[in-house]
């Protein structure tokens, strides 16, 4: 699934590497506010949905290769963690759509959660 | 055989800063043209050796040794030490607090996930004196 297509099924706004929407393609993801799971049971998923907003989001995400982060509930991230996820080439989205939510409307659209 | 080697302070005061090391190794294997399978072993294990490093002892020293088929890091912190490392292997197992949780840290997965990706583990550990976790890494 294309990126952009997530962008407008999630109604989202993209925070960083805007440029770099239209040159990703997500073939699965995965929804988890516990970064220890991630690092314990994702591999090669280009989407984290997560409502937890630190830094260590996006250090997951780069020691996963996630090419994208999309915050749910509405929750927006710091400065800091933007600057961190723009210098590191990761896509931020922030959707207003709680997680369940925004799973399901991706997982009806097709995309998968590949294990 | 030669290597390259390097060492990393684990600032253990900065949950923010934490994963500078494993970061700086990903960067310099993917320079080095290491297989994207091994980079990505090693950086998660390390990673994850960095947050139990700073949630669980207040820091330490990564240091780490490449080769030409593999890499060798030591992680290294003078914490309380690990009563039952046979329980704290286990999955789910934790004595991390509520607020390292809500961090998103603290599932009982570290130990285990970084056995999980590595080819070679060892732990030293003394209580009141620290811990040593070995990992090794082989190109397969």
């Amino acid at each position: 699934m294309k990126l952009q297509e997530i962008v407008d099924l999630l109604e989202a706004e993209v925070v960083t590497n805007k440029e770099l929407v239209p040159t990703i393609e997500i073939h699965s993801a995965c929804g988890s506010d516990m970064m220890s799971d991630v690092l314990a049971y994702v591999s090669d998923q280009g989407l984290l949905l997560t409502g937890l907003c630190n830094p260590q989001v996006i250090r997951t995400a780069e020691m996963m290769d996630i090419t994208c982060v999309a915050f749910v509930r509405g929750k927006r991230p710091d400065d800091m963690v933007k600057s961190l996820a723009q210098s590191k080439g990761i896509v931020i989205l922030e959707t207003k759509k709680q997680m369940y939510q925004a799973c399901g409307i991706l997982y009806t659209h097709g995309l998968d959660a590949k294990q | 055989m030669t290597s390259i080697k390097q060492s990393y302070i684990v600032d253990g005061n900065d949950f923010i800063s934490c994963g500078h090391a494993s970061e700086a190794v990903k960067r310099t294997l993917k320079e080095l043209g290491m297989p994207s399978d091994l980079i990505r072993r090693v950086a998660i294990a390390m990673y994850e050796g960095e947050i139990n490093m700073v949630i669980h002892a207040e820091g330490g020293v990564a240091d780490v040794e490449i080769f030409s088929d593999g890499v060798k890091i030591y992680l290294r912190d003078h914490g309380k030490g690990i009563a039952d490392i046979e329980q704290a292997m286990q999955e789910g197992f934790s004595t991390a607090t509520d607020d390292i949780r809500e961090l998103g840290f603290g599932a009982g997965m570290g130990l285990p996930n970084m056995k999980k990706y590595a080819d070679e583990m060892e732990i030293d550990t003394e209580i009141g004196v620290g811990t040593t976790v070995y990992l090794g890494f082989k190109v397969r």
